[in-house]
């Protein structure tokens, strides 16, 4: 209980950090040249100044900016987004229908790359400095240095058009009208290829921390007794050592919630997924600013939930974190 | 010099460096193997590597040579990296030194602003940043030297607060010296090895960020960019997949080298990492 309070008053904390960002990130978007009726009136080829200056109105940029920003972080604090001109309809509608994609794709190659990082760091500790660790050392720095829509890309060449064992893009079979197991199967599916290759720089990053945090609890005192009572090897690391190298990976976990937002930006880009990702690069091309903050706040809360469980998580790993 | 001795000692460390004078001599020889501007017409599009000996790494979708955009683009790349992480290391190094050795309420607001920063993933910031100031590659690289500095902040604090109370720092104080002095003359250079270390992180963020910006095409276009060409590789990527492949690798070499070089002088200047 002291725990989700605790919790909860950190991620309460951040709510101000929030605000600051938006209202700075505001600001900044004023300097944008061009707004969106702009960018409306450029879409539909042109329109007379009196039109233009109705829709001016219409969206609300025809005051000044404080006026306008007050208006904005007034209507933030109702958790109402505004409106996107550009998809005619509210912002928050827009978002919410891009949210599942990139939850999907961000959950499974957070899975993915903890999981198999961790089988890989733990390999490659128990043979440290032996052929086995060097390569799966190499093999980590590589993927790190891999640009991932150039991997997308590749595994795109590779996988869909000369072997043709998956899709090239898309979140599923469109027209194909399956339901139930078989399009759950279907999106799976089409998201091997995203997920790994949104996957692939974080894995190399937790194999690191993995190994590193395994080689350091493996030195520990209590990782000698254990061995003292005749503990198996494979028993002392999954019953000792396990948990303690978890908690730096935990920690990773949050701080590499952004990163991975802005990587599902370029993954999503690459296999064409209906995403959030996408979603603001669509935004950015076509000056929809009212939806690129809307995003911004969206990734932001997101990032921020992501910490708190994290934060439990984390008490839960290590009961001696209460305060 | 004993840490020259160990750089010179870990194989990866070497093979890093190799890697990267390779990659700094493409991007210094480029104007003379390639004196033609790399963006214009060369020859016929799509041709294959080594099918043409004057093209041997082939043609892109408009015809221009791949292998002199490969090499202009290593000058693009190297000085956009150099350039951004100097920018972001120098906010870094003067947010946190700063917040560090003043502590309280200087701590606290610059601190809630990097957690500001933290918050927002800085790709997203970085496409609103080109979004508003253009995608000029004078503006993308400050863009890019924007969104990277927060984690050198922290690093540079963390540090600072572990200094500011040693002897030194207080017979500093008692001789008089200055507050800026302190910071930047006396302390800073004691902090300075593990930020320069993150330096070599930060650099290959850097590239990558570049090159996937310009992979959507929010990079400056008037710019041979590796990213740049495999976007434009994309439409005949089931067919003339080399012209994305190329560059792909380029962009590979290049980060695997400056990381590698990164985990040597980390090796080297953490003697405490010495048996791993």
């Amino acid at each position: 209980m002291r725990i989700l309070l605790l919790a909860l008053r950190r991620a309460a904390s951040s709510l101000p950090t929030l605000l600051i960002l938006l209202i700075g990130l505001f600001l900044l978007l004023q300097l944008a040249p061009g707004d969106t009726v702009d960018a409306l009136v450029a879409q539909i080829g042109g329109g007379d100044p009196k039109m233009i200056e109705e829709l001016r109105r219409f969206y609300g940029l025809d005051v000044s900016v404080a006026v306008q920003l007050g208006r904005y972080v007034w209507r933030l604090l109702q958790l109402d987004l505004g409106f996107s001109a550009i998809y005619g309809k509210p912002v928050s509608a827009v978002i919410l229908e891009r949210l599942p994609a990139t939850l999907l794709l961000m959950g499974s190659s957070l899975s993915f790359a903890f999981a198999a990082g961790m089988a890989l760091g733990v390999f490659s500790a128990r043979r440290v400095n032996k052929w086995p660790d060097t390569i799966i050392s190499t093999l980590g720095l590589v993927f790190y240095a891999t640009p991932s829509f150039w991997f997308g890309l590749m595994g795109i060449v590779i996988f869909a058009v000369h072997l043709g064992w998956l899709p090239a893009g898309g979140l599923e079979e469109i027209g194909a009208g399956y339901t139930g197991l078989r399009r759950i199967l279907d999106i799976a599916w089409h998201l091997v290829l995203p997920t790994l290759t949104l996957a692939l720089i974080f894995l190399a990053t937790y194999l690191r921390i993995m190994r590193a945090s395994m080689l350091e609890v493996l030195t520990l005192d209590f990782v000698r007794t254990a061995r003292a009572k005749g503990l198996s090897p494979g028993r002392v690391v999954s019953r000792h050592v396990l948990r303690n190298a978890l908690l730096p990976m935990v920690t990773l976990i949050g701080l590499q919630a952004g990163t991975m937002l802005g990587g599902s930006v370029v993954v999503e880009s690459v296999f064409a997924l209906p995403g959030l990702g996408r979603l603001a690069y669509e935004a950015v091309v076509q000056r929809d600013l009212n939806t690129l903050l809307g995003i911004v706040f969206v990734s932001a809360l997101l990032v921020i939930a992501v910490n708190f469980i994290v934060d439990i998580l984390y008490a839960r790993l290590d009961p001696r974190i209460v305060t | 010099m004993e840490s020259l001795k160990r750089i010179g000692k870990s194989p990866t460390a070497v093979i890093g460096l190799i890697l990267l004078i390779l990659v700094i001599g493409m991007a210094l020889s480029a104007p003379y193997l390639f004196p033609r501007d790399p963006l214009s017409l060369a020859g016929r599009p799509l041709q294959w590597p080594f099918a043409n000996s004057r093209f041997w790494l082939g043609t892109d979708t408009t015809g221009r040579d791949i292998a002199a955009q490969i090499f202009h683009g290593a000058r693009v790349s190297l000085l956009i990296g150099l350039v951004a992480t100097a920018l972001a290391i120098t906010i870094g190094i003067v947010v946190g030194a700063v917040a560090g050795y003043y502590g309280g309420v200087v701590d606290d607001v610059l601190m809630r602003v990097t957690e500001a920063f933290q918050t927002l993933p800085n790709f997203l910031l970085l496409l609103v940043l080109v979004a508003v100031f253009g995608t000029d590659i004078k503006t993308v690289t400050i863009a890019i030297g924007l969104v990277s500095w927060p984690a050198s902040a922290r690093l540079t604090r963390a540090e600072f607060l572990s200094l500011r109370s040693r002897e030194f720092v207080q017979a500093c104080r008692t001789l008089g010296m200055r507050d800026i002095q302190i910071i930047f003359r006396e302390i800073l250079p004691n902090a300075l090895p593990p930020v320069i270390v993150y330096a070599s992180v930060i650099m290959a963020v850097a590239i990558l960020l570049e090159s996937s910006l310009a992979f959507l095409s929010l990079s400056d276009p008037n710019v041979p960019s590796w990213g740049n060409l495999i976007g434009t590789g994309r439409s005949v990527l089931r067919t003339q997949w080399y012209v994305s492949a190329i560059p792909g690798g380029a962009i590979l070499l290049t980060v695997l080298a400056v990381s590698l070089v990164g985990q040597g002088l980390n090796d080297a200047l953490n003697p405490r990492l010495k048996s791993r």
